[in-house]
């Protein structure tokens, strides 16, 4: 490919190395998007865009797009890194990122809607009982409850990465509070501010609908059908570091933003604490987890959540989004089922593939791993947010042993995958346009269909070397385009 | 139909952003008596007008302008600083971030900072005019950004009940402020020195041309709390933020069809009456240190009346009523 050689401007000294780059593609491969904006992203200076980065930083600051670090002393306001080059993808990619999102979406609904209802995956032996009765995040308090359109989980987001090949492939899926949306929507708002002649004579899809979108997806699935739904947006309150999200989206939305003490149960109902008076509550966007939405049900000590509000659910008078109990569906262990239940329930084989997944639960699962340590990630499941991962390559002697030890002691604990190369994006970094690398996080709303919004948020370990996206240890945003597509394509 | 506790929040974000502006109007127009009299003990009257002498007195040896004015405006642990009042004001803005314009949200959020990137040197008495105006700006574009883009629905009613509740408030202790002041040295009531004093008063509230138009001739201490207290055009004035929160609290009830509000109501006939049924030598021969305390406790009432009508409010809402909004 020549584009290494041709290129001129800002990414003249860059190099992708041996991954997969979100803008040139590979050397055996290059990607169609980078002739589409190469011309745009030669017309400006390195020190051109780090003013404008400065700039946007600022620009974040002020209007608040934050989250919140609270210590004991005091509440510290921090930007999510954003960096100013964008992801793109073109309409072919994304035509298949989508499909593969909805046909996902649609499985988690259908396994959840079984498990809590007739069972018929575990008595089909595809799924082992222990898995789902075993685990933390089922809740038996849902057996039997009947779900409007069977919508359990309302939003979804889930992690996609793409490996050395340019091969999409599902990490994680999302199906109790995903967040990130909200980025998502600022972080074009921002682009479109800081460097609006990148967009010049290019079709991006716009990210603008998604809270009209969402809100009409809550209301499909409100109880009663009723014409006019008053539906709520239930935050943990003003001192969630996701704060700053759960008022974007109530704005978005047009829907008022409540704390669990706004909210009253009443004979099986849900009341809202207005100036008025008490007033009907139909559906909860309810940004608060399982643990803490009932004191009565779950946890005792939680003043997040409302007293009654389970009864009120379970009786079939309000629709909470996303349900209570779909934390079942996005935990390790049945992620790896996940290609399984696609075929179950929709008798399609999945368009985008796990990262290959060993499951130490079943025999020739657990010889793999033990053989391979050294070479793989190994998951404990049931916990989240990256808790007790052993990354082989980057571990020592005593703790891959250590690890063995647990897995020999309880196999069916952990699940293990290889070490995924991923596909990086040209950053501004401190030394220059360097490859960093990204993640995706498509979010997927349902109501009667399901919706995806054209893109979804791109993260970006902002450390050299680094493969960590989280934003609590170096990560940041970009914005990601998803192009329309060209005549003929 | 408006949460209680947004409503809550915007009555307090107002009075908060109200509260810092007058902190900021006293402690410019306490420096000029304190110049006047060259007496460090006048600071003393400070702490006096908010009750705030003993709480000072556990933490300072002395009452100088230094310590005073550190206490009152950077002091964050002092919840009756100016940088207290503004960081609630920025706490409450953030709970209803869903409701307020971005445009409000930015202006408080960059205020906020600018506070709180003072230092010490800022409280010197060469930058101290420009420290106060730093705090009056701020709030002052707080309010026209309001004016500008808030969305008026209830949430912006209870926003100006909050103002003009606390303005009025303010206003009284504006006025309370010359009655410490000159409580040790009645000798000098009436005197040159005093009416210097009684200007500097009417020019922290922005009201010494606005009073000269009206009274081009006399300038008496009475003439002056007159103007303070009844004149009916002066934004500053306690009858003009009285007769505002009669004509916004019956325009939110009609408007939204509620039915609380009439406590509050009541509770603002008998301030009325209080201000336009008496003179102003009445009020004075009375005492006008007593007319003011008993002032400010009414106003107090009036806000528990706003609170236990609007805030707290647990009555269901019937289907007729729902419709209204």
């Amino acid at each position: 490919m020549s584009s290494k050689t041709s290129r001129s401007g800002l990414l003249s000294n860059y190099d992708s190395g041996d991954y997969y780059c979100e803008l040139l593609g590979s050397d055996t491969t290059p990607h169609s998007v980078f002739d589409v904006i190469e011309r745009q992203l030669s017309t400006i200076s390195e020190k051109e865009l780090r003013n404008r980065a400065v700039a946007a930083e600022n620009d974040m600051f002020d209007l608040g797009v934050t989250f919140t670090v609270y210590s004991e002393k005091s509440a510290i306001d921090r930007v999510f890194p954003f960096d100013l080059i964008p992801r793109v993808l073109s309409a072919k990619e994304w035509t298949e990122i989508e499909a593969g999102i909805k046909q996902r979406v649609a499985a988690i609904n259908l396994f959840l809607a079984d498990i809590y209802g007739p069972q018929h995956v575990l008595k089909d032996g595809i799924i082992p009982s222990h898995l789902v009765f075993g685990n933390s995040n089922f809740r038996k308090e849902m057996q039997g409850v009947k779900v409007t359109n069977g919508v359990y989980v309302a939003i979804c987001g889930i992690d996609i990465v793409r490996d050395q090949a340019g091969r999409f492939l599902v990490l994680e899926d999302n199906a109790r509070t995903p967040s990130g949306v909200s980025y998502v929507i600022e972080n074009r708002r921002m682009m479109l501010r800081a460097w609006p002649e990148l967009f010049d004579g290019l079709g991006v899809q716009s990210v603008d609908s998604y809270g009209p979108r969402l809100r009409q997806a809550l209301a499909e699935s409100s109880p009663g059908g009723t014409n006019d739904p008053h539906i709520v947006l239930l935050t943990p309150g003003t001192y969630n570091s996701a704060y700053f999200e759960h008022v974007f989206l109530a704005r978005e939305m047009g829907i008022p933003l409540v704390e669990g003490r706004d909210l009253t149960v009443i004979d099986s109902r849900v009341y809202l604490r207005t100036i008025a008076g008490l007033r009907r509550v139909d559906t909860i966007y309810r940004r608060i987890d399982d643990d803490f939405l009932d004191p009565r049900v779950f946890r005792k000590d939680s003043i997040l959540g409302v007293p009654g509000l389970m009864e009120a659910y379970v009786a079939g008078n309000v629709q909470l989004a996303n349900g209570v109990g779909t934390g079942v569906a996005d935990d390790k262990a049945v992620y790896a089922y996940m290609p399984r239940l696609i075929r179950y329930y929709l008798n399609q084989e999945p368009i985008l593939p796990n990262v290959d997944t060993h499951i130490c639960g079943e025999p020739e699962g657990l010889a793999f791993t033990l053989a391979n340590l050294e070479n793989l990630v190994v998951k404990p499941v049931g916990a989240s947010g990256g808790y007790g991962v052993m990354i082989g390559p980057r571990s020592s002697r005593a703790e891959i042993e250590e690890t063995r030890a647990k897995i020999i002691e309880d196999p069916s604990n952990f699940i293990s995958q290889p070490v995924v190369g991923l596909s990086v994006c040209p950053t501004l970094c401190d030394d220059g346009i360097e490859p960093r690398h990204v993640d995706l996080r498509p979010f997927a709303v349902t109501g009667r269909d399901t919706w995806v919004l054209p893109g979804g948020l791109t993260r970006v370990a902002l450390r050299k070397n680094s493969l960590v996206v989280n934003s609590s240890q170096g990560g940041g945003s970009k914005d990601t385009w998803v192009l329309f597509p060209e005549a003929g394509e | 139909m408006l949460l209680a506790r947004h409503a809550e929040a915007a009555f307090w974000m107002a009075r908060y952003v109200e509260r810092a502006e007058n902190l900021a109007r006293l402690l410019d127009v306490q420096q000029v008596f304190a110049n006047d009299s060259r007496d460090p003990a006048s600071w003393r009257s400070m702490l006096l007008l908010n009750s705030d002498e003993e709480r000072f007195l556990k933490t300072h040896e002395t009452v100088s302008r230094a310590s005073v004015t550190q206490f009152y405006v950077l002091d964050q642990e002092n919840q009756t600083s100016i940088i207290s009042a503004v960081h609630m004001a920025r706490e409450n803005a953030r709970a209803l971030r869903p409701l307020i314009s971005t445009e409000m949200w930015t202006q408080l959020n960059v205020f906020h900072r600018k506070l709180y990137a003072l230092t010490p040197a800022d409280l010197g008495e060469a930058r101290l005019p420009r420290t106060y105006a730093l705090v009056k700006e701020g709030c002052q574009a707080h309010t026209g950004i309001t004016d500008g883009t808030f969305f008026r629905d209830e949430s912006w009613y209870f926003y100006w009940l909050g103002r003009w509740l606390e303005r009025a408030d303010q206003t009284t202790r504006l006025l309370d402020i010359k009655y410490h002041q000159l409580l040790p040295r009645g000798a000098d009531v009436g005197s040159a020195f005093d009416i210097g004093q009684w200007n500097s008063v009417l020019r922290s509230a922005a009201g010494y041309y606005a009073y000269r138009r009206v009274h081009s001739r006399a300038m008496s201490p009475g003439t002056i709390a007159g103007f303070l207290l009844q004149n009916r055009a002066f934004p500053r004035s306690v009858a003009l933020c009285i007769n505002d929160m009669d004509r916004g609290l019956n325009e939110l009830r009609s408007r939204y069809g509620l039915r609380g509000g009439t406590a509050a109501l009541e509770r603002i006939d008998e301030l009325q009456a209080e201000l336009n049924g008496r003179s102003i030598e009445g009020i004075l021969i009375a005492g006008l240190h007593e007319f003011l305390d008993m002032f400010q406790s009414t106003l107090g009432l009036l806000g528990g009346d706003i609170a236990r009508e609007f805030f707290h409010h647990e009555e269901l809402v019937t289907q007729g009523a729902t419709q209204n909004q």
